[in-house]
């Protein structure tokens, strides 16, 4: 049945924190990923904040998601990607990017992966849906 | 795809990120507060004559123009309605710039 698998792409705006946005997507992907979809999550403009490494939100007072995001892979969920030029815009580079798993075999610590604006624009072309966060 | 803005070019760059992903053939609906980037004469009137450039199908929301009073539209910018954003999301993938 693999015609049948949904390609469905998540993409990420908003910073983390101001609002409940990227907390509920990360509820929505985790949800989603129960199921036998074909799911990629791209973090663009203030988006990529929420991948940055070393968020401490203990003084909010809010629980935080970096521990979640930490084992996305976990969840079947390694399609994860940030605008290149999203992140240089915000002075952060590849090693500021928090840890979304390891890898399966070789155990290294998976991060998301920089790509350009045209790859994510070819990969948005596939998808049988795109939700926004 | 089918790209959808509903904030205005003023407000934030929603519609400058969008532009960096669209593709020749796409389709770019302005609703909301996104159809002022249709107006032409504004200091942002450029990206929209851009996108037209790029062959992009620029598409606004007639009820919000309207409600707007945006009458001067940049050349290429087509007008429709709610039924006519239903005929382009049944044609394409959507993705909403929210």
């Amino acid at each position: 049945m693999a015609g049948d698998v949904k390609k469905i792409m998540f993409t990420v705006r908003k910073p983390p924190h101001g609002s409940i946005y990227v907390y509920e997507g990360l509820e929505v992907k985790l949800i989603m990923a129960a199921y036998d979809a074909d799911i990629s999550v791209v973090f663009l403009d203030d988006g990529v904040y929420a991948m940055k490494a070393g968020q401490d939100t203990s003084k909010l007072g809010i629980k935080g998601f970096e521990k979640t995001y930490g084992v996305l892979v976990d969840y079947e969920i390694s399609k994860v990607f940030v605008d290149r030029q999203s992140m240089e815009e915000r002075g952060l580079t590849e090693e500021d990017l928090l840890v979304i798993g390891e890898d399966e075999e070789t155990e290294e610590p998976v991060r998301p992966k920089m790509i350009d604006s045209a790859e994510i624009a070819a990969m948005m072309a596939e998808q049988h849906n795109i939700l926004c966060f | 795809m089918l790209h959808t803005v509903n904030k205005s070019p003023f407000q934030n760059s929603t519609l400058e990120s969008c532009l960096r992903f669209v593709r020749p053939g796409d389709a770019l609906l302005l609703l909301e507060d996104g159809v002022i980037a249709a107006a032409a004469g504004t200091a942002k009137s450029g990206l929209i004559e851009g996108a037209l450039k790029k062959n992009l199908s620029v598409y606004a929301i007639d009820a919000d123009l309207k409600a707007r009073g945006l009458t001067t539209l940049t050349k290429g910018v087509q007008v429709t309605d709610y039924a006519g954003f239903v005929d382009l999301v049944e044609k394409f993938t959507m993705h909403a710039w929210l």
